[in-house]
């Protein structure tokens, strides 16, 4: 019984949390890792830019609830989503106008477009301060868990309760289908497989008559999808503040170089193995080991490897071990 | 101008905050101007320059010694043994998967170990009187020191980096240390035997006189009244007269003090302006420009580049980490929690851009207008919200919105300056002039 808890217990507070965080990094790393094999660049605003992305859908679900729409026991969230991408999609159109499309014309240097790409950060970080304001907002509304501690607990006699929140179920289910989405349009469309040719030789793609404005556009609007539905699921998930979403590029990015840059499938794990070793490697085992070993052989301490302040230690350890020994990501980078 | 329009408290602060900016915005401009190595790690070397002022100027706090202190010069000597031990290995033996996985088991045996031995002494430290102290101290040496010291700290600091991450591609690079510089925080923020954490170091000590000092000095009170002739001598009435001069005594003292910090900081800034100019123009200056602008030809040309990038690596850091010393001796408070990736890594590296990377000029220039820019763009904005809906009231929800979050509309004239300079100008207001003699 009591190893039946500990797998419980590890559920509860390992396996779920850290699968619903990775699935909401996985699909942050795949924006990064879209926009890196076929724009080529690191976008830095890629927090900022699904923060846009969740305020626009904050804004909507406001507006839905004064209207009195609900979806019931889903949140009005959901609802809101689809117009909040639409908002995305054209914000990044806007600023790829104004902005990117010139350096790419010149056909500037990395390093160039990254520096660019921090002017948009800082005027996208100052548009969803002005709209929003800096402040913590929940926006969740609708059933909060679907199996409460208790009733588990009462359910099953099991003194370790698992619950499970709509949103990590909501999280985990969505991005199975958009990430199944995106690969089938990747890898069977006749658009997806044009994209892949541009990111792996421009010229050659060029050359055989594949419409590089096409190409661009497609990729800003998945883009686009996937940086709001990404930044909503978060948001919904813990809550949306802007600064807490600048910080999540760090972990994004880490996830992306982890899977290779440039192989969304690459990232899609990368943010799952991002988001497993920082939660193993942070949480206190103490009560773990209370039910899995002898009472004479129960630690004292809480056994934690790290303190969850190194959070980003973490990813960066993981980052620098994967650069030193396959520099280009688990998976080869750049074939997208 | 903001001298007349506010106050000459005001602008003195802002001048030596744009004298703080502009050695920074050198140590950026350094490493990416002169080498083309981009550093987003400028808050983790401000921070370990603040570090420094800690350590350098406050007393040293004997019961914490006496508490802690033995276990935590052994995890010291521990953590110089595992560095010893993994160099043997590493000369010794022959690059093989044994060797890999043995450091691998040294680093982590080692890591434990030290929390073993260094967990009870760190809350020894914590303990004794923790509102008050909880950390080691010191050196209680006069904080100008730390200059140095900030400086030795964040090139060692840059030293570990530049070996582990110098490799890297830029835009790779540039993740890394945005990372590194995270995790230094972190570190700072929660070691709380070290460095009190959040809980913050206030009253540090100052290389200049205080103000409650010098308002009791006859000196300087003579200075103020000397000053002032013109404006006392219009008071006929003593009382009156003197009270006016408590006054400009109370003022001046606080402009006084401002102005002792201007003094030490310009020195620093002119000793850099000078040197990095030197440099620049020296054989090794166009040995880095070699190298930034043609990696390989310069590496065919016999130049060691993996050791140039180093070198100049840890001397743009060295610079930063003494911007942040001096910026926490101006201040006389060390809070961890006030370092923001914003305004400590992506502003200076705005400066850097709009200054004009590659020149010094340049550089100070960008510190200059962008922080005074920074500073002053939320009385701006202020002033152009009402100016332009001046006929809407003021119970409008739409103004009062905007009137609420004028504070972020610096971050707007940032971006949007960045982007026009970017695409305008992309070398910068003032840019690189290289003299070919």
């Amino acid at each position: 019984m009591d190893f039946v808890n500990a797998i419980i217990l590890l559920l509860n507070y390992i396996f779920i949390p850290a699968l619903t965080y990775g699935s909401q990094l996985a699909l942050g790393a795949i924006f990064v890792t879209l926009i890196y094999g076929i724009l080529r660049f690191a976008n830095f605003a890629t927090g900022d830019m699904m923060s846009f992305g969740t305020m626009a859908t904050i804004l909507f679900t406001w507006y839905f609830q004064s209207l009195g729409v609900s979806l019931g026991v889903l949140p009005t969230a959901l609802l809101a989503i689809p117009f909040g991408i639409i908002f995305m999609i054209l914000y990044m159109l806007l600023i790829d106008k104004f902005v990117f499309k010139y350096y790419r014309h010149q056909k500037s240097p990395p390093v160039q477009f990254a520096m660019v790409s921090i002017g948009v950060m800082f005027v996208t970080q100052a548009v969803v301060r002005i709209i929003i304001g800096p402040a913590d907002r929940r926006f969740f509304d609708g059933e909060k868990f679907i199996i409460k501690a208790r009733e588990f607990k009462e359910m099953t006699g099991l003194n370790e309760g698992l619950a499970l929140k709509s949103t990590q179920v909501i999280t985990i289910f969505v991005t199975i289908v958009l990430v199944s989405l995106l690969f089938w349009f990747l890898n069977r469309t006749k658009t997806g497989k044009s994209m892949k040719a541009y990111s792996d030789n421009e010229d050659l793609a060029l050359l055989s008559g594949i419409d590089p404005k096409k190409i661009v556009l497609v990729t800003w609007v998945i883009a686009g999808i996937l940086a709001t539905i990404g930044g909503a699921l978060y948001g919904l998930d813990k809550s949306f503040k802007p600064f807490t979403y600048f910080n999540n590029m760090l972990p994004i990015f880490a996830a992306a170089i982890v899977g290779g840059i440039g192989n969304p499938f690459g990232a899609f794990l990368g943010g799952y193995v991002i988001a497993f070793s920082e939660i193993l490697l942070t949480y206190a085992y103490k009560k773990f080991f209370m039910y899995i070993l002898p009472e004479s052989m129960e630690p004292n301490s809480l056994v934690q490897l790290l303190s969850t302040d190194y959070k980003f230690a973490v990813s960066f350890s993981i980052l620098v071990i994967v650069l030193i020994y396959r520099p280009s990501g688990i998976f080869k980078g750049k074939v997208l | 101008m903001v001298g007349i329009f506010q106050s000459w408290n005001i602008a003195l602060s802002i001048f030596n905050l744009c004298l703080i900016s502009a050695v920074m915005t050198m140590g950026a401009n350094i490493q990416w101007g002169y080498a083309g190595l981009i550093n987003f790690g400028i808050m983790g070397y401000t921070a370990l320059g603040g570090l420094a002022a800690v350590l350098i100027s406050v007393d040293p706090v004997q019961e914490a010694w006496r508490a802690g202190g033995f276990d935590i010069i052994m995890s010291l000597w521990l953590i110089v043994v595992m560095v010893l031990v993994i160099r043997f290995v590493l000369k010794r033996f022959e690059k093989s998967k044994i060797r890999t996985y043995s450091i691998a088991a040294i680093i982590i045996s080692g890591i434990l170990l030290i929390r073993f031995s260094a967990e009870p002494g760190i809350e020894a430290i914590e303990a004794v009187d923790p509102a008050k102290t909880g950390f080691l101290g010191g050196f209680g040496l006069p904080i100008i020191f730390s200059w140095i010291v900030g400086a030795l700290f964040a090139g060692g600091l840059a030293f570990i980096v530049g070996k582990v991450a110098l490799g890297l591609r830029a835009d790779y690079l540039a993740i890394a240390t945005l990372l590194i510089s995270e995790i230094v925080i972190a570190i700072i923020k929660h070691e709380d035997w070290l460095t009190r954490g959040v809980k913050n170091v206030i009253g540090l000590k100052r290389p200049a006189p205080y103000e409650v000092d010098l308002q009791t000095t006859d000196w300087f009170i003579s200075l103020v009244e000397k000053f002032n002739s013109g404006k006392l001598s219009v008071i006929e009435n003593l009382a009156d007269r003197q009270a006016a001069l408590n006054q400009l005594v109370i003022e001046g003292s606080s402009v006084f003090v401002k102005l002792c910090y201007s003094g030490l900081f310009l020195v620093v800034v002119i000793i850099l302006l000078i040197l990095t100019q030197k440099a620049l123009y020296s054989p090794w200056g166009r040995m880095m420009r070699a190298i930034r602008d043609n990696e390989e030809a310069a590496n065919a040309m016999g130049k060691n580049v993996v050791k140039q990038h180093l070198l100049i690596f840890i001397l743009g850091s060295a610079i930063v980490g003494i911007a942040g010393a001096m910026l926490v001796t101006q201040d006389g408070l060390f809070t961890p929690g006030s370092y923001r990736p914003m305004r400590y890594t992506f502003l200076i590296w705005v400066m850097v851009i709009v200054g004009g990377s590659g020149n010094n000029f340049g550089a100070i220039l960008g510190g200059f207008v962008v922080w005074f820019l920074w500073i002053e763009a939320a009385p701006i904005s202020l002033f152009l919200i009402n100016f332009f809906t001046t006929g809407i009231p003021e119970t409008n929800s739409l103004k009062a919105h905007l009137i609420e979050s004028v504070p972020y509309f610096r971050f707007l004239l940032m971006g949007l300056g960045l982007l026009f300079i970017m695409r305008y100008r992309p070398k910068g207001i003032l840019p690189e002039k290289i003299e070919i003699k």
